[in-house]
C-alpha cells in the first residue's frame, strides 16, 4: 500500500513543526503557571518565536524547495516574510503586556497560545503551494483572530466586532473556495505551480478561469480589507481590544501579501491582464474611500483602520504593474516595491498602535483623537516618536513611508500608468491631512489630562526603537529594498 | 433515463426541498430537522457516485453528531424569533432584487456555451475501496493540511473554552468547621460615628 511512499523532507518546514510543538507545550505549561501575570507563558512564547527565527535563518537556502508532496514551498520570499512575521509578533506581544495586566479577562495563557496559532497560520499561508494549504492556513489564522477579538467578552463592542469579523470572514472564505473550485475545474489541479504550467502550456477554458478569478479576487480583497470589501475593517479595528487590533493590523498583512503573490502571480500570471484590471479598480477605490473616510473619524483606531484600507490599496498598485501587456520586464521591480511597501507599513502600523497601547491604562483606552491633545507637554519624546510615525504614514520625505510610496510609484510610472500614479499621489496628499492633524493635536493643543505615562522600561525602549527604525530605514532604505528584491529574484 | 439518473433526480428534488425548508421554516427545530434531511440526501447522492466513505462520514458526523448537538442547543436556548425576524419584510424587496440579479448573472455565465468544462470520467476499477484510498492519501500526500486541520480544531476548542469558561462555580454547601471557628470580629464591625444632631 505504501510502496511508493517517501517520507517528506521535514527540514524546510522545521520552523513550522517547532512552532506547532511548542504551542502544545505552552498550552500544557500554562496549566501549572501560578503567576497571575503569566510571565513564564509570555517568556516561553517569545523564546519560541525567537527559536523559529533562528531555525528559519539556519535552514534558509537560496533555492526553492518543495516538500510534503509539493504542498509546501520554501523560498527566499517565504524566509524573509516569515522572519518579519516573527519579529512583528515578538514586538506585538511585548507591546501587549502592560495592556493585558490591566485587563484580567484577557490576560490568560490562551492569549499567547492563540497568538502562536495565528503565527502558524500566517507561516502556512506564506509557504503555501497548494489551494488546500492556502485555505487551511487562512482558516487557522482567521479562527485564532476571531477568538482573540472576542476575548474581552464582557465588552459589547468586542463581541460585536468578533461576530462581524466571523461572519464576513466566513463569507470571504466561501468566495475564495468557490473561486478555487472553478479554477480547479478549469485546470484539473490544486497545485499552484502546476496550475501555472497547465495555463502556460495548454489551451484552457478562459471563461471558467476568469469566472473563478472574480471570486478568488473578491475573497482575497476581503482578507486584505480593500474597498468594496472593506466594511469589516473599521468595526473590527475599533471594537477589538487594542492589542488585538495591533496584531490584526500588522503581521497578517504580510501573510495576505504572500497569498496574493502565490495565487495571482505564482499561479495565475497568464491571466494577469484580467486580474490586474480588477485590482486597479480595488486599489483606486481603496485609496479614495480609505483616505476620505479617515478624515471624518474622531477615533484614532477607526482612523487607522481607514488608513490601513488606503495603504493596502496603495500596496496593490505594485502588484498591478508587474506585467505590462505581456511584458514582464518590470515584474521584479514592481513586486519587490509592493513587498517593501507592506513590510514598511507593518513597521509603521505596529509602532502607531504601540503608542496607543503606551497611552492606555486600566479603564482608559486612549483611542480618541482628543486623548492625544498636548502629548508634547506630557511626554516630548513619545510625541516625537508618534510624529515620526505619522509623517512616515503620510509619506513625508526621508521616512520609510516615503520611500515605500516612492518605489511603488516608480513601478507604476515604469508601467506607463501615469494616471494611476497621479491618482495615488492625489489621494496621498488628501491622506496627509489626517496624519498631520494628529501631529497638530499633539503639539499645538492643550492637554486634556496631565496623567504621566506609566509604562514599563521595556515598552518605552521598544517603541523608541520602532519609531527610530522608521526614521533610520528612511535614511537607508536600500538595505531593506535590496533584501526584498533579492528574495523575490530568488523566488519568482 | 436510466435508473441511477432517476435516483439522482429524486434525491436532488428532496435535497432542494429540504434546503429551502431550512431557511423558510418558522420553527428552528423544523429547520434543524430539515437540515438533517438535507445532509442525509447528500449522503445518498455521494453513495450514488460511489463515494461511500463520504456518504457514511457525512451521515455519521453531521447527522449523528453535529446536528444532534445543534438540536440540543436550539431546544435549550430560548431564542426570540420575533427579534430575529425583525426587519425581514423591510429588507426583503432589496435583498430579493439583488439575489435575483446575482442568480441571473451567474446563470448567464455558467449556462453559456463558452462555459464548458470537459467532463472527467471517474474510472474506478473494481475492488478499489475509496475508504482505503482516502485513508492512504490523507496520511501521505495530504498529511500537511491534515495535521494543520487538527490544529484548527484545537484552536476551536481553545477559543470556545476561553470565551465561555468563567471559573469554577462556588458551591453553596457551608463548611461546619469554619462555622464553628468563626470569631465575632469576622462577622461584626464596630463603627465610631459622631452623634447626629438634627
Amino acid at each position: 500500500m505504501f510502496d511508493n511512499f517517501v517520507v517528506p523532507d521535514l527540514l524546510p518546514a522545521a520552523s513550522e513543526i517547532f512552532l506547532a510543538a511548542m504551542l502544545l507545550v505552552i498550552l500544557m505549561v500554562d496549566l501549572f503557571v501560578k503567576d497571575s501575570r503569566r510571565t513564564p507563558t509570555f517568556l516561553l512564547t517569545q523564546l519560541t518565536l525567537l527559536g523559529c527565527a533562528a531555525i528559519q535563518v539556519y535552514t534558509s537556502t537560496a533555492d526553492i524547495t518543495y516538500t510534503f508532496s509539493n504542498m509546501f514551498v520554501d523560498d527566499m520570499m517565504a524566509d524573509l516574510l516569515k522572519l518579519f512575521v516573527y519579529m512583528t509578533m515578538i514586538v506585538v506581544l511585548f507591546y501587549s503586556r502592560g495592556y493585558l495586566f490591566d485587563r484580567p479577562t484577557m490576560n490568560k495563557g490562551e492569549y499567547y497560545v492563540l497568538a502562536l496559532t495565528a503565527t502558524l497560520g500566517m507561516m502556512v499561508m506564506i509557504s503555501a503551494n497548494n489551494f488546500v494549504t492556502i485555505y487551511v492556513g487562512l482558516e487557522l489564522l482567521s479562527l485564532s483572530l476571531y477568538g482573540m477579538v472576542a476575548m474581552n467578552r464582557d465588552s459589547v463592542a468586542s463581541t460585536e466586532a468578533a461576530m462581524k469579523y466571523f461572519i464576513l470572514g466566513a463569507l470571504a472564505s466561501g468566495m475564495l473556495l468557490y473561486g478555487m473550485s472553478m479554477i480547479y475545474g478549469g485546470t484539473g489541479t490544486l497545485e499552484i505551480t502546476k496550475i501555472a504550467e497547465t495555463l502556460y502550456n495548454a489551451e484552457s477554458n478562459r471563461t471558467v478561469l476568469v469566472f473563478g478569478l472574480v471570486f478568488l479576487v473578491a475573497g482575497l480583497a476581503f482578507k486584505l480589507g480593500v474597498v468594496p470589501f472593506h466594511m469589516w475593517v473599521p468595526d473590527v479595528y475599533h471594537g477589538a481590544p487594542t492589542t488585538v487590533t495591533l496584531l490584526i493590523g500588522s503581521a497578517p498583512k504580510l501573510a495576505a501579501f504572500a497569498i496574493v503573490m502565490r495565487l495571482l502571480v505564482g499561479g495565475l500570471i497568464t491571466l494577469a491582464a484580467d486580474w490586474q484590471d480588477m485590482l486597479i479598480v480595488l486599489s483606486v477605490l481603496s485609496m479614495a474611500v480609505g483616505n476620505l473616510a479617515a478624515i471624518a473619524q474622531t477615533s484614532l483606531k477607526r482612523m487607522l483602520a481607514y488608513s490601513a484600507i488606503s495603504h493596502m490599496g496603495f500596496m496593490l498598485l505594485g502588484i498591478v504593474t508587474g506585467v505590462v501587456s505581456g511584458d514582464a520586464r518590470y515584474a521584479l521591480n514592481a513586486y519587490s516595491s509592493s513587498m517593501f511597501y507592506v513590510i514598511s507599513y507593518v513597521l509603521m502600523s505596529a509602532g502607531t498602535f504601540g503608542v496607543v497601547l503606551l497611552m492606555a491604562r486600566a479603564g482608559f483606552e486612549a483611542d480618541n483623537l482628543d486623548d492625544y491633545k498636548g502629548l508634547n507637554k506630557r511626554s516630548p519624546w513619545f510625541a516625537a516618536i508618534m510624529m515620526m510615525l505619522m509623517f512616515s504614514m503620510a509619506g513625508v520625505p526621508f521616512f520609510i513611508g516615503f520611500f515605500a510610496k516612492f518605489s511603488v510609484l516608480q513601478a507604476v510610472v515604469a508601467a506607463d500608468y501615469l494616471w494611476l500614479a497621479i491618482v495615488a499621489i492625489l489621494f496621498s496628499l488628501i491622506g496627509a491631512f489626517y496624519y498631520l492633524r494628529v501631529v497638530k493635536l499633539m503639539y499645538f493643543d492643550a492637554p486634556a489630562d496631565e496623567t504621566p505615562i506609566a509604562a514599563g522600561l521595556d515598552m518605552r525602549l521598544l517603541i523608541s526603537v520602532n519609531g527610530l527604525a522608521v526614521a533610520v530605514l528612511g535614511v537607508f532604505p536600500q538595505v531593506l529594498m535590496s533584501l526584498c528584491a533579492y528574495a523575490l529574484l530568488r523566488s519568482l | 433515463m436510466d435508473f441511477p439518473t432517476a435516483v439522482f433526480f429524486f434525491l436532488s428534488a428532496i435535497l432542494v426541498f429540504a434546503a429551502l425548508r431550512v431557511i423558510t421554516a418558522r420553527n428552528p427545530v423544523y429547520a434543524a430537522l430539515h437540515l438533517m434531511l438535507a445532509f442525509f440526501t447528500c449522503g445518498g447522492i455521494w453513495a450514488l457516485l460511489q463515494a461511500e466513505f463520504l456518504a457514511i462520514a457525512i451521515i455519521l458526523v453531521y447527522v449523528g453528531a453535529v446536528m444532534v448537538l445543534f438540536l440540543f442547543v436550539v431546544m435549550m436556548l430560548d431564542i426570540n424569533l420575533d427579534r430575529i425576524r425583525e426587519g425581514f419584510w423591510q429588507y426583503l424587496p432589496l435583498g430579493a432584487v439583488l439575489g435575483l440579479l446575482m442568480v441571473l448573472e451567474m446563470g448567464l455565465v455558467l449556462g453559456s456555451k463558452y462555459f464548458q468544462v470537459p467532463a472527467a470520467e471517474a474510472v474506478v476499477p473494481a475492488g478499489v475501496s475509496n475508504t482505503k484510498e482516502i485513508g492512504t492519501l490523507m496520511f501521505t500526500d495530504y498529511v500537511f493540511p491534515f495535521e494543520l486541520a487538527s490544529i484548527i480544531l484545537l484552536v476551536g476548542m481553545i477559543a470556545a473554552i476561553v470565551l465561555t469558561y468563567r471559573g469554577p462555580k462556588k458551591s453553596k454547601i457551608s463548611n461546619p468547621n469554619t462555622q464553628v471557628f468563626v470569631k465575632a470580629k469576622d462577622r461584626m464591625r464596630v463603627i465610631q460615628m459622631p452623634v447626629e444632631k438634627d
